[in-house]
């Protein structure tokens, strides 16, 4: 026992050697990078050398951890230190969408985006106290084994992989389409094309090593991720405040100077406000417009269609036969009569969109204002704050409860030397995800505060570069444009995604291009973590728990290695696949997958451990009726399958686990109830899943 | 394998610290969030509320977890069902 701990020990210390070269080797690798950008290497060839070097680099760690022994393909040999454990679980965990998107939600939302910043980390308090120490100590190698040594029989089992592959998949998708769009932006390759260079970096971290090959690779991937992320950030802060702590300095100084601004913009009698009142006229009268040319059209149809089409010819001809014409003018009346819609759908939805330009008549935002909400009469905003506020809380909920219960997750803290280690992995794993996740908010903050001091108020002749070089690249982007023709930025003409906000950092911040470089390897780091945890746990289900534990238990290590790694391609080949189809909404597919676990797993396990009596039947009826409720309130309300129901006491189909994860409990208990107790073996079970250390106890330890 | 009466002590005061925990944590997440409009009244760094929500709560989360990690791992040696030292 003695030696074990030593070389534990050893090995411990042997990984932070390993790891602070590493972290040299990469800061210097930037500066190298940074060097050759002042000598004048174009910027493309910039891109090539930071996505390149980057997956060379990971298919390095992959190759080195190349093992065909179960334990170490499955759970990296159970020898992965809390600390190191940590960092994994933290690229495991952060996505594409925390990365790159998450403070973009937040500097559009503003307080309503917390949700993710909360549900994403008070998700890790269940995870502590409800369930990684307890799955540590039973000890195998994937979450639908332990329901099915828990619950007895191949039916748990079934649904439990089943559930794993669905969530797992959808959530895949989302951090694939995420690897396309980064290679594509920063190299110029194609969306198809980037997806399938991405899918190549995520198998030559997996296909090899398996589950150790990916734990020594996420925590390389944290390490760049983390300072990708700061280093902007922090720069822009010391921009702004002279203080080089964003966390701080957000709230303390700039906050109050943003809320000040909201005001400005919202109060007529200030010059800037006046000018955001004058593009917000603009687009009323067009909304206006919109909306009178959509009554029409019902009352009217075809008929309706030729009048205004005679009425914008008239106008160009009226226009050429003025006294003086204005050349400007005719062609924009000429370019009005082209774009006139074809036919009565094509004019629908064209007046549709111009009706829809109402919502950026709206005042601005305030961006700690929790719960805001529009109304005709005071009651009426009250209802609507009320909906607002469920909603929120009741997403919270079920990303909180998801992420207890995301099996590519928890089966990280499988691979820690016990039960002791396991406790202070999530320690570990929160700080680490905590450090991204308590920046994000300062970075919306700090960048909304440049958008509206400096961007705001500057004249079109001469915007700051940032803005002109994103607007070139991507409308969806940056979109400005000057409507009220007065030659100066108004909040109301500016349109921002929420993706623009990270990538665009570095150059707000005035930083040179290798640090856009470096933030793009960052979310390719993040987004690849995250899908390479995602696959092994897909293909994990499938050959562990089908192949090997119910068709074919007596295969030999290499057959059970092979099938595994042959399905990893299988399903890594098909992810990318849909998702070179550009599937649907992304945030929708990543809430969707927290919903899904949250509502099929968290009962039967947390249950599993702490209620001896919760039985076979019970776990089948609790996780077939939180998956099915959860997955029937998502297709009845989610506009994309088109049935839109009506809501059920408001909540929106993105927290659909809010009705899952109590169908899941009440099914658990209920069909527990009406059958006979679990045997003996199995509440041994239990106690042995309870107490880190018993005498004369049973052993669950996979080999 | 016959639990003793110390070893249900020991899952007695375990279930009390998960539950104790996880009412701090409940309290900060959906109590603070409830009152978020309220909260926002008070000026402290920035909007109570808003800081609660972006920062406030997630030290709250880490300090849980790191007192859960700390406390446990001491009540195992404490009735002597810790692990050897492997």
């Amino acid at each position: 026992m003695a030696t074990a701990a030593s070389s534990q020990a050893a090995f411990t210390q042997q990984l932070k050697k390993y790891y602070t070269f590493y972290t040299g080797g990469f800061v210097a690798f930037v500066i190298a990078v940074g060097i050759l950008e002042m000598m004048g290497v174009p910027i493309k060839i910039l891109g090539y050398i930071f996505l390149f070097a980057t997956i060379a680099l990971y298919a390095g760690i992959g190759f080195m951890s190349k093992t065909s022994e179960v334990s170490e393909y499955y759970v990296a040999g159970r020898r992965v230190p809390a600390l190191f454990n940590g960092m994994a679980t933290g690229a495991d965990w952060m996505s594409a969408a925390s990365f790159i998107g998450m403070a973009g939600t937040l500097y559009l939302t503003g307080y309503d985006g917390l949700a993710f910043i909360m549900g994403w980390t008070g998700g890790y308090v269940l995870v502590a106290l409800l369930l990684a120490p307890y799955l540590r100590k039973f000890g195998q190698f994937t979450i639908p084994d332990f329901l099915g040594a828990r619950y007895g029989g191949n039916i748990p089992r079934l649904i439990g992989v089943l559930a794993a592959v669905l969530c797992s998949f959808v959530y895949v998708v989302a951090q694939i389409y995420g690897v396309g769009l980064i290679t594509s932006r920063f190299t110029g390759l194609e969306f198809g094309i980037g997806v399938f260079v991405g899918l190549a970096g995520i198998l030559v971290c997996s296909f090899l090593g398996g589950m150790k090959a990916v734990t020594w690779t996420q925590v390389a991937q944290y390490i760049i991720l983390i300072v990708a992320y700061m280093i902007p950030v922090v720069w822009l802060s010391m921009k702004h405040t002279s203080v080089p702590v964003p966390q701080v300095s957000a709230y303390v100084s700039v906050l109050p100077k943003v809320t000040a601004l909201e005001k400005e913009f919202n109060d007529k009698t200030t010059p800037k406000g006046a000018a955001e009142e004058s593009v917000r006229a603009i687009f009323r009268a067009r909304s206006a417009e919109g909306d009178r040319k959509l009554k029409g059209l019902d009352a009217g149809g075809a008929t309706f269609l030729a009048e205004e089409k005679k009425a914008l010819e008239d106008k160009v001809a009226a226009l050429k036969a003025a006294e003086t014409p204005d050349a400007k003018a005719i062609e924009a009346a000429e370019k009005a009569v082209k774009d006139f819609p074809v036919d009565a759908a094509a004019a629908k939805k064209a007046w549709t969109a111009e009706k829809g330009a109402s919502a950026r008549a709206a005042p601005v935002r305030a961006h700690a204002e929790a719960f805001p909400a529009a109304g005709k009469t005071p009651e009426e905003q009250e209802k609507n704050r009320a909906i607002a506020k469920k909603n929120f809380l009741a997403l919270i909920f079920c990303l909180m409860v998801g992420t207890a219960a995301l099996p590519h997750i928890l089966m990280r803290f499988y691979t820690t030397p016990s039960v002791k280690e396991a406790r202070r992995s999530v320690f570990w794993s929160l700080f680490f995800i905590f450090l991204l996740y308590f920046t994000a908010p300062a970075l919306a903050i700090l960048v909304k505060f440049e958008v509206y001091s400096s961007l705001v108020g500057s004249s079109f002749a001469s915007l700051p570069a940032w803005v002109s070089n994103w607007a070139a690249v991507d409308k969806t982007l940056m979109n400005i444009a000057d409507i009220n023709k007065d030659g100066i930025v108004q909040l109301a003409e500016i349109v921002i995604g929420g993706d623009l906000i990270v990538l665009a950092t570095p150059e707000i911040a005035g930083l040179p291009y290798v640090i856009s470089g470096l933030v793009a390897a960052g979310g390719l780091a993040a987004a690849l973590s995250t899908a390479d945890g995602l696959l092994l746990t897909i293909a994990n289900a499938l050959s562990h728990d089908v192949y090997y534990k119910i068709i074919d238990p007596n295969a030999p290590t290499v057959r059970r290695i092979a099938v595994s790694k042959g399905l990893l391609l299988v399903v890594a080949l098909i992810a990318a696949y849909v998702t070179s189809m550009k599937p649907g909404d992304i945030l929708f597919l990543v809430g969707a997958a927290f919903s899904l676990a949250a509502s099929a797993f968290f009962p039967a396990l947390v249950l599993g451990v702490f209620w001896k009596r919760a039985n076979k039947l019970g776990a089948i009826l609790g996780m077939s009726a939180g998956l099915l409720v959860c997955a029937y309130y998502m297709y009845m309300t989610y506009p994309f399958f088109g049935v839109n129901a009506p809501k059920w006491w408001d909540i929106n189909p993105i927290a659909a686990g809010i009705f899952g994860i109590p169908a899941g409990f009440l099914g658990l208990i209920v069909g527990t109830l009406i059958s006979p107790a679990p045997s003996k073996e199995v509440q041994e079970l239990v106690d042995h899943v309870r107490y880190p250390n018993l005498e004369g106890d049973i052993d669950t330890k996979a080999v | 394998m016959q639990l003793t009466e110390k070893h249900k002590e020991y899952w007695q005061r375990n279930l009390k610290l998960t539950g104790s925990l996880l009412a701090i944590w409940f309290v900060v997440t959906y109590v603070v969030g409830f009152f978020a409009r309220e909260l926002n009244a008070i000026e402290i760094i920035g909007p109570l509320g808003f800081y609660m929500g972006a920062q406030g709560s997630l030290i709250v989360y880490v300090l849980i977890i790191w007192f859960y990690a700390k406390r446990m791992n001491e009540m195992d040696e404490e009735y002597g069902v810790h692990e050897g030292d492997e």
